[in-house]
């Protein structure tokens, strides 16, 4: 290795950890300042406190809210995902495995979602959901969420489904096995990775989404924990501290999620851009 | 395979027959309305009823009948704070381009090859991204905070009043901006990695051996090769600035005196919590605009080639 090189090499690392320590620093103020006084706070916002102090982080545990925010989240999150991947891979197999006619307009039609933000119709969605009594209840949310999921999903999903064996479905059909029963049986079982994919992505859309619980969701009974969080937030003005034990505390869900699921995420997210 | 070349051997006829007979109707029948009512219900029609709705002064109760025309876009059209709103989504676009991609672009070339200590930076650097957008508000919103928070330590610290930067007319989106690119080039760089990953190795080591510096093949062969990774990246960025919502709200919640809405806050703020659904809708009808120009011209004039 020449000076150069390791002179180059270092410059790199020490890079690396002036970006790394950007990142980082928000998200350590943030754990350690959950056990810390106000006042300590203050005035030592980055370093260790000065004595570790459990309790704002035991007040939350010991909240039944903050566990009714999460298990709302998780129930919402989990049919939402349920949903997406049963509807989307049914009509996708439709579109990968029937040739009719119009089959190309009504995939066309639902890739329309991909085209638009969700926020350019959520005041209809408002009155819409308001209208036919959904609102303050999950399925106002998941609902609409499922349905905005659909495009991208039904896209990942026939493209996988159509590289799928075609001589599978043909001995099947020989055996008498007709479309919704080789659906069931084989397309869906031999999908797992895409399943995976597509699952893992519309789960962390669903449990960070917040502009449309916020919109269609009023009593705290039924809130999802990013609007338990803004209305602990509201609580509790100036105690930064518990707030931040709030936040600390479900950020742990999020990475641990993260870490046993990074294969997914990463593919759902970079896979799913690069190939367009 | 045997029952595969068995029937292939079926006559014309036959496979016509059973193409035709019993299931595929009726698969198709069963498997695409769900998706098909799902769609319509949740997403095509209230769409169109943001068109319909934006022509009405309405409040939400009874049925729309005060018809106005254009006016609710005439309004939106001559409001200031609209003009700052649509300024900021541009601020955001620039910033994305001109400092998140470039500084995503050099951290994935920096450690895109797979070692142990590259995958402890990737996941560092990934990390922001996987937080939900509003917990990203509220931590930041405690790093500027110059009363209690990270901003007034460090002015102690220093000896110097403390300052608040998200009640600064001037700066507030400055530091938007900032939470901005800290919670999002990490999905960029993620990006660029996985496309960097698959430029094959003989063609660094060959532009080597001809003697290439370390910038003429990053310049020469990495950059060309990803061009399709860093099309896609802006594509996103784009599209991501006319949405950026959860992040202001516990930043800034638009203020101080508006300075720091976007779009969507906009049509939040102005629309739905004061209930002028014409008007939000009329907002909500100039963002499709926005995104299905962006997308179109994008298309036209970047993914030549490239498949839907």
């Amino acid at each position: 290795m020449t000076r150069g090189h390791l002179l180059r090499n270092i410059l790199r690392v020490a890079f690396l950890c002036l970006v790394a320590s950007f990142v980082l620093a928000p998200m350590v103020a943030t754990v350690l300042g959950g056990f810390k006084s106000n006042a300590e706070i203050r005035t030592n916002a980055l370093a260790l406190p000065e004595s570790w102090n459990w309790e704002f982080y035991g007040s939350i545990v010991a909240d039944p809210a903050f566990w009714r925010y999460l298990g709302n989240s998780m129930l919402i999150s989990s049919v939402a995902v349920v949903l997406t991947l049963i509807v989307g891979a049914a009509a996708a197999y439709v579109f990968a495995q029937i040739k009719f006619f119009g089959s190309r307009m009504l995939f066309s039609y639902l890739l329309l979602g991909l085209m638009f933000p969700f926020a350019t119709a959520i005041l209809p969605l408002f009155i819409k959901v308001r209208d036919v009594g959904l609102l303050d209840t999950w399925w106002a949310v998941i609902l609409p969420q499922t349905a905005f999921s659909l495009s991208l999903a039904i896209l990942l999903f026939r493209t996988f489904f159509e590289q799928l064996p075609k001589e599978l479905f043909e001995a099947a059909y020989i055996d008498g096995c007709g479309y919704v029963r080789f659906f069931w049986r084989f397309t869906l079982p031999l999908s797992a990775p895409i399943l995976a994919t597509v699952g893992v992505f519309v789960f962390v859309q669903s449990w960070n989404n917040f502009l449309l619980p916020l919109v269609v969701l009023n009593s705290r009974e039924v809130f999802t924990w990013p609007l338990g969080m803004m209305q602990f937030r509201g609580e509790y003005v100036t105690e930064w501290n518990r707030t931040l034990a709030f936040v600390t505390l479900t950020l742990v869900p999020a990475i641990v999620f993260f870490l046993a699921a990074q294969k997914y995420i990463v593919a759902g997210l970079t896979g799913g851009a690069v190939k367009g | 395979m045997a029952t595969a070349a068995a029937s292939r051997r079926l006559p014309a006829s036959e496979r016509l027959r059973r193409s035709l007979g019993n299931g595929r109707i009726s698969a198709i029948l069963i498997l695409l309305p769900p998706a098909l009512i799902l769609f319509t219900l949740f997403v095509i029609l209230p769409l169109g009823e943001s068109g319909y709705y934006s022509f009405f002064n309405w409040n939400g109760y009874g049925a729309p009948s005060d018809f106005v025309g254009l006016e609710n876009y005439q309004r939106i059209a001559g409001h200031s704070v609209f003009h700052k709103a649509v300024g900021n989504t541009v601020k955001i676009v620039a910033i994305s381009l001109l400092i998140q991609m470039p500084l995503a672009l050099l951290l994935a070339l920096m450690i895109f090859r797979k070692t142990p200590t590259n995958a402890v930076f990737r996941l560092i650097f990934f990390l922001p991204y996987i937080l939900a957008e509003v917990a990203a508000g509220l931590i930041w919103s405690f790093v500027f905070d110059g009363n209690y928070g990270v901003t007034a330590t460090i002015a102690q610290s220093m000896g110097v009043d403390s300052f608040f930067i998200l009640a600064d007319r001037d700066w507030a989106f400055v530091a938007v901006m900032t939470v901005i690119v800290w919670k999002y080039f990490g999905f960029h760089m993620m990006i660029y990695i996985a496309a960097l990953q698959s430029v094959p190795e003989d063609l660094i080591e060959a532009g080597r051996i001809e003697g290439a510096k370390r910038l003429q093949i990053v310049r020469y062969v990495q950059i060309p090769h990803i061009k399709p990774a860093i099309i896609v990246s802006a594509f996103f960025a784009i599209i991501g600035a006319l949405q950026v919502f959860d992040v202001i709200i516990p930043l800034t919640n638009g203020g101080p005196s508006n300075q720091t809405h976007t779009i969507v806050t906009y049509l939040y703020t102005f629309g739905l919590t004061r209930l002028n659904i014409g008007f939000g809708s009329a907002v909500g009808v100039i963002l499709f605009v926005a995104a299905i120009t962006v997308a179109v011209f994008y298309q036209r004039f970047f993914m030549k080639g490239d498949k839907a």
